[in-house]
């Protein structure tokens, strides 16, 4: 029996942390910009004016470089999940299978056919049948968005499944269920909207930008007003469905909860932090303070993960060691039904190998009463069923404390415009252009949330990382992760360079009066 | 270069670098290279989901 290599484990995550990450920067923009774009052409086509069409132009020539560097970066997770997560490629399969399919058939061909309308179409079509393929573009890119994030909530949470022992699979019981599940709803949601506010801050500032340099400053008032209702409307979407994420991570990942609160011990009442130092001492179990400071606001916690003020939040020391009062299982419990499960499992093989299917039979209705704990089994102690809480902690509350300054933002950048005195404001147009980073870094924060407070699991309790993994050496994942980082770093100088240059040289008012 | 041939061409040389070096050179699929049937995939994988894993 070969030994499972938890190092190469921890390369794998770091290549697949990597990859995404940068994946990530090129996603929001286009699942946010396509919209702005489908806006701003729309105005051109109800005022039949010009200007607009320079303005939507403009902004397409952006989202076509983002969307030139970005395209198939994300790729290379598939590659990973053949070479570094064989066990949990081929245990998900038939589930992912369905979305997958989806995403090819529906969304990127819809996604794809529309493309070459919108990007040189211009003088080839109608304006309405551009104007449709440059929603189609929105539509399909954000559909082709909704395939990824339904199969990623399935590993938050996995349902609409059943586990077959003899083929080693998750097989589809229900593409509904998968699909509808809450937290699918939630992350398809949250990470949609956000991206709008991501693309929104994009827009209001390169167009504040303008302004400071008093360039094109018809067209960045313009830009503004458009992007900065988009950003506020999709901001109190963000606020509802992150609430609503919350909510859901209370009942199906409490752990993660837990460890984005910093929440160690339970309490009924329980207060959000709306700042804190986390001590990273603390480990679950022992008596320090979790935090060296904190300030909170009291019964939000409760309110944000039950809808009520008053309510009982499970903390780490409750879901790893257990509350009887509170009728929370310990991870003990759950590690000694999970091997219970594994052992079964081991007897449903051995009987399958020697032909005997009374005993598979037999070995199989019993793992059944087990197989919710089966992922358990593979932890070595209670509280490695704990995520690194400092991460978490702080990704949390860095996406917070941003998300509830970008509607301020986008409420000043709006009131200054309608009011015709955004150019005097220069703090703002300042503000606003040092927003752009911000709302990257929100972003790729939301998903440190997301997927380091799931860990240790592949599958929520069903399959830690440990196990997902190839039998490979580390040397091999540490060289494509160098690989990588390389790979990705070169495409990202490329795509700030490129644009950068593009945004100095500005829109093409040629033959139309100067609007400066 | 304009900005559409340098775009085409970022586009052209990462899918080759992707598809041509990385997929072919870096990243096999394991299940594929290692065994020749479904079945015996699938007991790989079993095998490994009835053992514990350690620290190497």
């Amino acid at each position: 029996m070969d030994q499972l290599n938890l190092t190469m484990v921890n390369w794998a995550r770091a290549q697949f942390a990597l990859t995404a990450m940068y994946h990530w920067l090129f996603v929001p923009l286009t699942l946010g910009l396509s919209f702005l774009l489908a806006f701003f052409e729309t105005l051109y086509v109800k005022t039949g004016k010009e200007e607009w069409k320079r303005i939507t132009r403009f902004w397409m020539l952006l989202f076509a470089i983002n969307f030139a560097i970005g395209v198939a970066t994300g790729i290379i997770l598939e590659f990973q999940f053949g070479t570094n997560w064989s066990n949990y490629s081929w245990m998900v399969g038939d589930i992912f299978g369905a979305p997958l399919a989806a995403e090819g058939i529906f969304a990127f061909f819809l996604e794809a056919t529309f493309f070459a309308v919108m990007f040189f179409g211009w003088e080839r079509v109608s304006k309405k049948t551009h104007l449709f393929a440059t929603w189609m573009v929105a539509i399909g890119s954000n559909l082709s968005a909704l395939w990824i994030l339904v199969a990623n909530a399935w590993m938050q949470y996995p349902v609409g499944m059943n586990f077959n022992p003899a083929k080693a699979r998750f097989e589809m019981a229900n593409f509904w269920e998968v699909l509808f599940s809450p937290v699918a709803i939630s992350k398809f949601t949250h990470a949609t909207t956000s991206s709008f506010q991501l693309a929104s801050l994009f827009v209001v500032g390169i167009s504040a930008w303008f302004l400071l340099k008093k360039r094109h400053q018809n067209m960045a008032k313009k830009s503004i007003i458009v992007a900065s209702v988009f950003g506020l409307l999709s901001s109190a979407f963000v606020i509802f469905t992150g609430d609503e994420a919350a909510y859901t991570n209370a009942r199906v990942q409490p752990m993660k909860l837990a460890a984005f609160e910093g929440l160690y011990d339970g309490e009924a009442g329980a207060g959000l932090v709306a700042a804190g130092i986390i001590n990273s001492k603390k480990k679950p179990g022992d008596n320090q303070d979790p935090f060296l400071f904190e300030v909170k606001f009291p019964g939000l916690l409760s309110l944000l993960a039950n809808r009520e003020t008053g309510s009982f939040v499970p903390g780490i020391n409750d879901l790893v060691y257990g509350n009887k009062e509170h009728n929370i299982m310990g991870v003990s419990e759950k590690i000694a039904n999970g091997k219970i499960a594994i052992e079964l499992l081991s007897q449903y093989k051995k009987a399958l190998k020697e032909n005997n299917p009374a005993r598979a039979e037999k070995a199989l209705a019993n793992f059944n009463n087990y197989k919710e704990y089966l992922g358990f089994g593979y932890l070595a102690s209670p509280e490695e069923a704990t995520p690194p809480v400092a991460l978490t902690f702080y990704s949390f509350h860095i996406m917070v404390i941003l998300g509830t300054l970008f509607p301020i933002i986008f409420l000043l950048f709006l009131f200054y415009a309608l009011k015709g005195s955004i150019i005097q404001k220069r703090w703002l147009l300042r503000l606003g252009l040092f927003s752009i980073p911000l709302a990257y870094v929100a972003s790729q924060a939301g998903w440190i949330v997301a997927e380091v407070g799931r860990q240790p699991w592949t599958i929520q309790n069903l399959l830690p990382v440990s196990v997902a993994r190839s039998n490979l050496t580390p040397g091999t994942v540490q060289t494509t992760f160098f690989l990588f980082l390389v790979l990705f770093t070169i495409l990202l100088i490329a795509e700030i360079r490129i644009m950068l240059k593009q945004i100095q040289i500005g829109p093409d008012f040629s033959g139309m009066p100067e609007d400066d | 270069m304009g900005l559409g041939r340098t775009l085409w061409a970022i586009i052209l040389i990462k899918v080759l670098i992707i598809f041509g070096v990385l997929k072919i050179f870096f990243f096999p699929d394991y299940l594929h290279e290692n065994f020749t049937t479904d079945t015996e995939r699938a007991e790989h994988v079993l095998t490994d989901l009835t053992q514990m894993p350690t620290e190497k």
